[in-house]
Parts: structure tokens; sequence; C-alpha cells
């Protein structure tokens, strides 16, 4: 009864097939499976938001999630922002206002923000901060981050 | 901190759900996870089996009755609720509440039906449902049966809900001209569970109020109702606020942890019944 689950999503754009112990969260496959590590597990129950990933277009805590559940999902990772090789103008804009430093946190940033972004193209910086309270970040102070959402915001908007 | 291993199903239908639990007694229901996951990765429960409730499209979604109910379905996102303008329009007191359950990536996965079943005392919609006399729709084999929100919380994270039964709907009842809704909690991090909060409603003729629910959750084991009589017949005002804020507090057993003392928690049940009564007069 606890066999393989067949599942096939995409990821990144790419279709992928696995048959997959039940018990296995989706970030676990996409780091281990895929050897996608850009998704980091920091607590793995909720609470940090560095595996945070986009599925079918929502932020969503990819510890909370079993691979099987994926099916027929479209997952984008921190991986799939940008080509390979290439940067996303929120990911300049993180290296530009010191929005990090060990690095860590930043792929669970990065998603959040991203489809944050998306949905809601002109946020004031108190809603930048609300779209942000579940990503815990321990070097930065956050200010930076909070700033290179809001200055990626605002040259979208310029453009 | 991996899940022990378990068994998984994920039937497209509630009548399918029932008949792996009837089968499966030990077996838990997934709903959006956001809850169940946390405890199945610290191995707080291990479940031979998940139903995975997840492909059962007729469990989500937001509908209003000829009467007025706002029925939702359990399986409906913390998300699509926050941004459905019928709920804004239909209940004014669970779109304010809304952006306070938890942050944005668990809203996007959680689920009504999850959260209310998993009961947590320090949960928002437990009490906002409290406030707004909702009833919960819960489906078993032989039918179903409608639980009023008083009844459905029994406990520290303990409902109604036996192991054989889905619940399958939350209804809000049709909400009145005169109703005023006020919300307030504070949590250590927006998004936080709350230390203390207060969801309430307050029905208001004339300038006096002629009935009122003042729902307390995060002081307490579970979320409850106040006691509320001090308010009726009489003008909604300042003075009239300020006594009720502090009869609520001095009628709570506020439970203490290493996020604050059972004294502080009762300083904020006064000032957040004030609040959210100042709000509701305000509204």
């Amino acid at each position: 009864m606890n066999g393989g689950v067949p599942v096939t999503m995409s990821v990144n754009g790419q279709e992928v097939s696995a048959t997959l112990e039940p018990r296995v969260s989706l970030a676990d496959f996409l780091r281990e499976r895929l050897n996608l590590t850009g998704t980091h597990l920091g607590c793995e129950h909720g609470v940090c938001g560095a595996c945070t990933v986009i599925v079918d277009g929502a932020a969503v805590r990819a510890c909370l999630l079993f691979a099987v559940q994926l099916e027929g999902a479209r997952v984008t990772t921190v991986e799939g922002l940008a080509p390979e090789g290439e940067l996303t103008d929120l990911q300049r804009a993180f290296r530009e206002h010191h929005a990090l430093q060990c690095g860590f946190c930043t792929p669970g940033f990065l998603t959040t923000a991203h489809a944050f972004l998306l949905e809601r193209p002109q946020p004031s910086a108190d809603e930048v901060r609300a779209a942000l309270s579940g990503n815990v970040c321990r070097c930065t102070g956050y200010l930076g981050i909070v700033e290179a959402v809001l200055a990626t915001a605002q040259a979208r908007a310029k453009a | 901190m991996k899940p022990a291993a378990f068994a998984y199903r994920a039937p497209a239908s509630v009548e399918e759900a029932l008949a792996l639990l009837e089968a499966n007694r030990e077996a838990k229901l997934l709903a959006g996870g956001q809850s169940l996951v946390p405890v199945l990765n610290f191995r707080l429960a291990s479940p031979p089996l998940l139903i995975d409730l997840n492909r059962i499209d007729a469990l989500a979604g937001v509908r209003e009755e000829a009467d007025g109910t706002l029925a939702i379905g359990a399986m409906t996102r913390h998300r699509a609720i926050e941004t459905s303008e019928r709920v804004r329009r239909a209940n004014p007191l669970l779109a304010a509440a809304m952006p306070y359950v938890a942050h944005a990536q668990i809203r996007n996965r959680g689920t009504i039906g999850g959260s209310l079943a998993h009961a947590d005392p320090a949960a928002e919609l437990p009490a906002v449902c409290l406030a707004c006399d909702a009833q919960m729709l819960i489906q078993h084999t032989r039918g179903t049966r409608r639980v009023a929100a008083h009844e459905f919380f029994t406990g520290f994270f303990s409902t109604a809900l036996t192991g054989a039964e889905v619940l399958v709907e939350v209804r809000f009842p049709a909400w009145p001209a005169e109703r005023r809704a006020g919300f307030a909690e504070v949590s250590r991090r927006h998004g936080d569970f709350a230390l203390a909060g207060v969801a309430l409603t307050a029905d208001v003729k004339d300038g006096r109020c002629e009935r009122a629910r003042i729902a307390l959750f995060g002081a307490e084991d579970l979320p409850r109702l106040a006691r509320a009589d001090m308010l009726l017949q009489q003008p909604l005002d300042a003075k009239r606020i300020a006594e009720a804020a502090r009869a609520v507090a001095a009628g709570s057993q506020p439970r203490a942890d290493h996020h604050a003392s059972a004294e502080y928690r009762r300083e904020l049940v006064e000032v957040l019944v004030r609040r959210a009564l100042e709000q509701a007069l305000a509204s």
C-alpha cells in the first residue's frame, strides 16, 4: 500500500515524470531528484519561507506539499525565473540594493516577490512588507529587500 | 524532519473519500496541508493513509443562496476568499479577517475547511464563524448534518467532527443591513498566530445595540463567544464600549506560554475588544 505513486508535472517549462513515495515533499523532489538545489530548506514546517516556489502562478511552500499532489501542475523554481545565465530585473535589484548577504533565504524571497509583483505591479511599501512577512532573513534586516522590490516595481512602471 | 511513510489516495468525490475513511479509521484527511504537514514532519502524527481532498472540485467555491446565505466549500483556499468580491459584499467580517490568516504563501494553499477542522485556538476563522453564527455542513456515509459554530469547537484543537465525517461546507447566514463588524488582533509578526484577537458583530438600530457576538481567539484554550449582554439595548458609545471591554477581559481565562503571560493577554483582550467595537461603531 505504501508503493510508489506516478506523477507528471511541469518544472520550469519542462515536463517531468516520476514514481515517488507519497511522503516525498515537493522541495525534496526538486532538490534530490531534479537537482534543482536553488530551492532551499530551512525549517521544513512552513515558517521560514526559504522553500517557496510558484505553483500555477501562486507562491507556495514546497516543504508543505507532497510531490505526488502536483499531478498536472506548473512549477517554477528560482532557477526558472530567468533563462540560464541571466538575471531578472528583480534579481538585479536584489544585488544592487544589498538585499542578500549569505543568500540562504534569497530563493524564497525572489519567488515570493516575483509572484507578488505579477499580481500587484505597483505596491506600497506596507504591502511589500505584508507580502514578504512569510519569509525569514537573518542577515539583511529586510530594508534592502523591501527597497529592491519597490525599485523593481518603479522601474517597471517607467519602462 | 521527514514524515513517516503513509499510503496516499486522492479521491474525486466526497463519497469516495468517506468510503476510504470508513475502511481506514486511522486515516487523515489532507486539505491545504498547511497545519497537517508540519504535524507529519514533526512526527506528532503518523497516519497510515492520507486522503487528499484537493481533487474534489465540488468542495471548492463561494456561493450566495437566494436567502442571502453565503456558502463556502470546505476546500476553498484562503486566497480565493480574500479576493472574492462576493465575500466582501456578503460578509464584511470574514473579508476583514482574511488578510490576517497566516502569510500569503499559506493563504495560497490553506483552506477554510482545513483551518476550521484543525481548530487552532489562535486561528482567526473559528472566531469569525462564532461571531457570524455560521453553520458547519458535515457529510457522513448516511447523509449530512449541520452543527452550529458554537457547538463545533469543543476544546483545544478539538471539534464535533467524528473520524468518519468530512466537513464539506461553511454556511454564513445572511448579513442584516444593521449589522456592523469589528476585527482586531495582536501577533508577534504579521501573519503569525494571534497572541489574542477579537472578531465581533453588533446589530445596531437607532443607535442602540440589539444583538452582539464577541468572539475571542488566541487568548484562551479554545475560541469562544464572550458575554455581550452589557451592550444590549444600550447606546453604543465610548463609555459603554470601554465598560464592555473591561468586562470581557475580566471574564476571560487567558493562557500563558513563551509568547505572552496570561496577564498580558488579558490586557490585550480589553484593548482589542475596545478597538473592535470602535471599528463597528465607525463602520
